[in-house]
C-alpha cells in the first residue's frame, strides 16, 4: 500500500509514532505520568466515541468497566486471598487482563441484554445505576479490600521486559491506544461498523435492509466496555493500586465528558479530549481553591459549564471544529473499490411465471379505522404489478404489513409459498423481499457507495473480529464492488464517493433501488420511486425496472404518474378507502368507471 | 425480626417511598411534557433542605444569589434572542421581573435574620427560593436545547447536575444538615408509635398528588401542559407555547423537589450532594413506570422505600446495591415484552 492511498486517519497514526516515541527521551516523569494517564482515560473514551458517537448509545458506566479490569488486575496480581481453585492464576498479569475482560464482557453483555432493546433512555439510566452500586460494591467488598482499596501490586513484566518505570509503561500504554484507535477505524469501515453507523436514525431502514440492529449496539457496547477493561488493566498497574474513588459514577460522567469535548465524531477526539480535559483539570485543581478560598471538586462547574455550552454552540468538540476547519472530513468516508472483485453468489431465483406473493384477505385494522379491508392478489416472477389509488387508500398500510414492519389484522400473506406470520423485518429481507420507502431512509453524511452497500448486509458473514484484523477484505471489496455494480446500474456510478445527503431528492429515491438491488431479491416493494424524478430520469427507471421483469423480478409498484404506471406494468390493482375497487390490464382499468369515479369524480 | 422491627422498618420505608413517589410523579411530568430526564431534581431536594437548616442554624442563606445570576443570565439571552440578526427586536418589561425579584429575595435572606421567624415562615421562604429556580434553569439551560435529540437533552441534564453539585458545595459546604421536626408528638396506634414526620410526610405527599391530579384534570394550565405532552407540535399548533409548558413543568418539578427537601430535612442529614441518590430512587420508580404511567412509578417508588428500608436491616451496606439492582428485573420485563426497533428523533 502507498502513501497515496492512505486514509488521513492513518497518515495521522503513522505522523504519531516517532513523536511519541521520542517524547520519554525528552519529558520529565512527571509529564510522561501525565501522558500515561491521558493514555489510559483516552482509550476509555474511545469506547465512548464508537458508543455514543458512532452509534448513538450513551453510557455513563465505562468508569464501572475500568473499575472492573483494575480490580480483577490488582486481585490477581497481588493473588494473596485467591481462592485455591484459581490460586494457579496468581501474580500473572494475563490472568487479570483476560480475566477481566471475560468479566467486564459479562456484565456489558447482561446490562446491553436488559436495556438495548428499549428505547435510548434505558441504557443511560441502567448504567447510571449500575456504576453507582458498583462503587458501593468496591467500597464494601472485604476481599477487594473495601474503602482502603487493594495496594501493594508487583511492577508489571511482559515477556521478561520489567515496566517498573513511567517511561516503560508510556509505550505500552500508547502502543495499546494506537493499535485501539486502528481496531475502532478497521470496524468501523467494515460490514459491521456500516450496522452500528446506521443505528443513528437508520434503524427502520437498516432492519428492512437485514440489519440486526440490537446485534450492531450490543457490539458497539461490547467493543467500549472491553476498551474500558483495558484500560483498567494498565490503570492497575500504572498506579500499582487501586481503590474504588477512580471508578466512581463522576468518573464515568468525566470520561462521557472527555468524549464530548474532544468530538464524539471522530476518533482522535478520544485522544484530543482526554488530554484536554485532563489538562484543564490540573489547572483549575491549582488556581481554583486560590480563586474560592477553599478546597473541593470545583473544577466540576466549569467542566459542567463548558459541557452545556458546548452542546448549544458546538456540538461536534474539538476534533469536530477541527475537521470544519480543515475540510478532512469531505475525503474521510472513501473506501477504496478493488476494480475486480469476485462477483457474490446468488439466490436461485423463481421461474418466470411462478407465484412469488399471494395476499389472501388481508384486513388491517387500527381501533375504528379500516385501513385495509379483505385486500387479495398474487404477484408472479417476472410481472409488474402497479398498486394505485388515491391518497390514503391504504396502499403504504399494505406495503408495511408485506415487509413485516407491520402485521394484519386477519388473512394471510404467503411469499414464496410459505407464510409470514411471526417473521421479521429482517427475515423477510433475508428471504428475498427488499423495499424502498416513499420518505427516502438513507444516512445523510455516509457515502452513496457505503449506503447502498448495507443493502448487501446479508450477503455478507465476516464479523467483528475479522473486520478489527481486516480478514474481512476479500468479501469487503466483494460487497463494495456489488454496491458499485448495483449504482452504475441505476445510473449512480459517478457519485459513488458522495455525501448521500448531497443528493437531489429523485438520485436518493434511485439510491434506495440501488439499494433494494444489493440484497439480490426475488421481490422489489417499490413505493413511489418516480416522485421527483425528470422526465429522462422516468424514461431510464422504466427501461432499468423493464430489465428486471425481463430476468425475472416480481416487482409491486405504489407510483401516483399515471403515465409512469400505464406504460410500464402488466397489471394494475385499483384501492379506495382500504378497498379494492378493480384489478387488470392498464387499458380496462382506465376506462373502468369506478377507478375513473375515484380519481376524477363521479359523472352525476 | 418482631413485629415491632416490621413496624418500624415499614414506617421509615413509608416516609422515604413517600418521597420517592413525589420525586418519580416529578421527573415522569418533566420528561413526558420536555423529554427531558430531569437528573438536576435532587438537587431542588438538597438545597431546599440545606437552605432550611442555614436558615434554622443562623448561617448565611446564599441561594438568592444562586438564583439572581440564574435570572440575569435569562435576560442577558432574551435581549440577547430579541437583538440579534433576525431577532424580533422587541424586550418585554415583563421579562425583568425575574431578576427584580431574585435580587429582593437574595438582599432579604442575606440581610434579615431568618433563625427565629418559625418554621412554616421558613419554609415558604425556602419554596419562595427554589420554585423560580426551577423556570430559570429551564430558560438558561434548556430553552435553546429544546428541540435537540433527546440525547443532547440527556447529557445537558448531566452537566446542569454537576454544575449544581459544584455551586452546592460552595453554597453550602462539606458538612451535612439536618432541620428541627415540625413537631415532637406522635400517634399511638396500637403498640406503635408512628412518628410525627411519619405523617406529614404521607400527608403532604398525598396532598400534593391530588393538588396535582386536580390541576392535570381540571385547570387549562394543565390540560396544556397534558397535550404538550401528548403532541408537541399539534400543542404547539393550538396555542400552547413549548416555553411555557417547559418552564411550568420546570417550576413544579422544583416545587415538588423542594418540599420534598423540606420534607426529608428532620429525618435524614443532608449533604450537599445527597439530593442525586434520593432523586435516583425516584428514577427507579419512574422506570418501574415504563416513564410513562403516574401510578405505576408512584406504586414502584412506594416499593423501593420499602425494599430500601428492609435492607437497612439485612445488609445496611449493600442498600443502595440491592435498591439499583432492583431495576434489573423491571428492564428485563420491559424487554422481553418489547419489539420492534424504531429510531429516535
Amino acid at each position: 500500500m502507498t502513501m497515496a492511498k492512505l486514509s488521513n486517519t492513518a497518515r495521522i497514526l503513522l505522523a504519531l509514532v516517532p513523536v511519541l516515541a521520542a517524547l520519554p527521551l525528552v519529558l520529565p516523569t512527571y509529564q510522561i505520568t501525565l501522558a500515561n494517564n491521558i493514555g489510559i482515560f483516552s482509550l476509555a473514551t474511545l469506547g465512548l466515541i464508537l458508543l455514543t458517537g458512532v452509534g448513538g448509545m450513551t453510557s455513563f458506566g465505562q468508569a464501572a468497566f475500568v473499575g472492573i479490569g483494575a480490580y480483577t488486575t490488582a486481585y490477581f496480581a497481588v493473588g494473596v486471598d485467591l481462592p485455591p481453585v484459581l490460586a494457579w492464576l496468581g501474580g500473572s498479569p494475563w490472568s487479570g487482563l483476560l480475566v477481566g475482560l471475560a468479566l467486564t464482557l459479562a456484565v456489558a453483555a447482561l446490562l446491553g441484554a436488559l436495556t438495548l432493546r428499549l428505547s435510548g433512555h434505558y441504557l443511560p439510566l441502567g448504567t447510571i445505576a449500575w456504576g453507582l452500586s458498583l462503587s458501593y460494591l468496591f467500597g464494601n467488598l472485604e476481599f477487594l479490600g473495601g474503602h482502603t482499596g487493594l495496594s501493594g501490586m508487583p511492577a508489571l513484566s511482559l515477556f521478561g521486559i520489567a515496566l517498573d518505570r513511567a517511561e516503560g509503561l508510556f509505550y505500552l500504554i500508547w502502543a495499546v491506544l494506537l493499535v485501539a484507535v486502528l481496531v475502532t477505524l478497521n470496524l468501523l469501515d467494515s460490514r459491521e461498523g456500516r450496522a452500528i453507523r446506521a443505528l443513528r436514525g437508520g434503524q427502520r431502514m437498516s432492519e428492512s435492509m437485514g440489519v440486526n440492529s440490537f446485534r450492531a449496539k450490543m457490539t458497539a457496547f461490547l467493543v467500549a466496555a472491553a476498551f474500558a477493561s483495558v484500560a483498567g488493566w494498565l490503570y492497575a498497574y500504572t498506579q500499582r493500586f487501586v481503590s474504588p474513588a477512580p471508578f466512581s459514577l463522576q468518573a464515568g460522567i468525566d470520561f462521557m465528558f472527555m468524549a464530548l469535548i474532544g468530538g464524539v465524531g471522530h476518533v482522535w477526539g478520544a485522544v484530543i479530549g482526554a488530554t484536554a480535559v485532563t489538562v484543564l483539570k490540573q489547572g483549575l485543581q491549582d488556581w481554583l481553591p486560590h480563586l474560592l478560598g477553599r478546597t473541593g471538586n470545583f473544577e466540576s462547574i466549569v467542566f459542567g459549564l463548558l459541557i452545556v455550552a458546548l452542546m448549544q454552540w458546538a456540538p461536534g468538540g474539538i476534533a469536530g471544529w477541527l475537521a470544519g476547519r480543515l475540510g478532512s472530513h469531505r475525503r474521510r468516508n472513501a473506501p477504496a473499490v478493488p476494480a475486480a472483485a469476485d462477483p457474490l453468489p446468488r439466490r436461485t431465483l423463481p421461474k418466470p411465471g411462478e407465484l412469488v406473493l399471494e395476499v389472501q384477505r388481508v384486513t388491517r385494522k387500527f381501533g375504528g379505522l379500516t385501513a385495509n379491508n379483505n385486500i387479495s392478489f398474487t404477484v408472479k416472477a417476472g410481472e409488474i404489478l402497479g398498486v394505485i389509488g388515491p391518497n390514503g387508500a391504504g396502499k403504504s398500510t399494505l406495503f408495511n404489513q408485506l415487509s413485516r414492519v407491520d402485521t394484519p389484522t386477519s388473512g394471510e400473506i404467503r411469499f414464496r409459498g410459505h407464510a409470514i406470520n411471526g417473521l421479521t423485518a429482517r427475515d423477510m429481507a433475508g428471504a428475498g423481499l427488499s423495499r424502498t420507502f416513499q420518505h427516502v431512509k438513507l444516512l445523510p453524511t455516509m457515502t452513496v457507495l457505503e449506503n447502498v452497500a448495507i443493502g448487501a448486509h446479508r450477503r455478507g458473514t465476516k464479523g467483528v473480529v475479522a473486520a478489527a484484523l481486516r480478514l474481512d477484505r476479500d468479501e469487503e471489496a466483494r460487497l463494495l464492488a456489488e454496491a458499485r455494480r448495483q449504482l452504475i446500474r441505476v445510473g449512480l456510478g459517478d457519485l459513488l464517493h458522495v455525501e448521500a445527503g448531497s443528493l437531489a431528492l429523485g438520485q436518493q429515491r434511485i439510491l434506495e433501488i440501488a439499494r433494494a438491488l444489493c440484497s439480490d431479491p426475488c421481490l422489489l416493494l417499490l413505493d413511489e420511486p418516480a416522485a421527483g424524478l425528470r422526465h429522462l430520469e422516468k424514461q431510464a427507471l422504466a427501461t432499468l425496472l423493464e430489465t428486471l421483469r425481463d430476468e425475472g423480478m416480481a416487482i409491486l409498484l405504489v407510483e401516483h404518474d399515471m403515465d409512469f404506471v400505464m406504460g410500464l406494468v402488466d397489471r394494475v390493482f385499483v384501492m379506495e378507502f382500504g378497498q379494492r375497487i378493480a384489478e387488470g390490464l392498464p387499458e380496462t382499468i382506465q376506462t373502468n368507471p369506478a377507478v375513473l369515479e375515484a380519481y376524477l369524480g363521479g359523472v352525476e | 425480626m418482631n413485629l415491632q422491627i416490621v413496624m418500624l422498618l415499614g414506617q421509615d420505608g413509608l416516609t422515604n417511598g413517600a418521597i420517592y413517589a413525589l420525586l418519580a410523579l416529578s421527573i415522569l411530568l418533566v420528561f413526558t411534557v420536555t423529554r427531558i430526564l430531569l437528573i438536576p431534581q435532587g438537587e431542588f431536594v438538597s438545597f431546599a433542605a440545606l437552605t432550611m437548616a442555614a436558615m434554622q442554624g443562623g448561617t448565611p442563606v446564599r441561594l438568592g444569589w444562586l438564583l439572581l445570576a440564574l435570572a440575569l443570565g435569562g435576560v442577558v439571552m432574551d435581549l440577547y434572542a430579541a437583538y440579534r440578526p433576525g431577532g424580533r427586536r422587541r424586550f418585554a418589561a415583563r421579562a425583568l421581573v425575574m431578576p427584580v425579584y431574585a435580587a429582593v429575595l437574595a438582599a432579604a435572606t442575606t440581610l434579615l435574620p431568618l433563625d427565629g421567624i418559625g418554621a412554616a415562615a421558613q419554609a415558604a421562604l425556602t419554596v419562595a427560593l427554589i420554585v423560580p429556580l426551577g423556570l430559570t434553569l429551564y430558560r438558561v439551560f434548556y430553552q435553546p436545547i429544546a428541540g435537540a435529540h433527546s440525547l443532547v437533552l440527556l447529557i445537558v441534564s448531566i452537566a446542569v447536575h454537576v454544575v449544581l453539585v459544584g455551586v452546592g458545595l460552595l453554597m453550602f459546604g462539606p458538612e451535612g444538615a439536618r432541620t428541627e421536626p415540625f413537631s415532637d408528638s406522635g400517634l399511638q396506634l396500637g403498640s406503635v408509635m408512628l412518628n410525627s414526620q411519619t405523617l406529614w410526610v404521607v400527608a403532604v405527599s398525598l396532598l400534593l398528588i391530588v393538588a396535582l391530579y386536580l390541576f392535570f384534570g381540571k385547570s387549562l394550565y394543565g390540560k396544556a401542559l397534558r397535550a404538550a405532552a401528548v403532541n408537541r407540535l399539534g400543542a404547539e399548533l393550538v396555542g400552547i407555547s413549548p416555553e411555557l409548558a417547559g418552564k411550568a413543568s420546570f417550576a413544579l418539578a422544583a416545587l415538588i423537589g423542594s418540599l420534598s427537601g423540606i420534607l426529608i430535612a428532620p429525618i435524614t442529614t443532608i449533604y450537599f450532594d445527597s439530593g442525586f441518590i434520593i432523586s435516583l430512587k425516584g428514577f427507579v420508580g419512574a422506570i418501574i413506570g415504563g416513564l410513562a404511567s403516574y401510578p405505576l412509578a408512584a406504586l414502584g417508588a412506594l416499593f423501593i422505600g420499602q425494599a430500601e428500608s428492609f435492607s437497612t436491616f439485612w445488609a445496611s451496606s449493600y442498600k443502595e446495591v440491592i435498591v439499583f439492582t432492583l431495576i434489573l428485573p423491571v428492564l428485563l420485563w420491559r424487554s422481553v415484552s418489547h419489539k420492534g426497533a424504531e429510531d429516535e428523533e
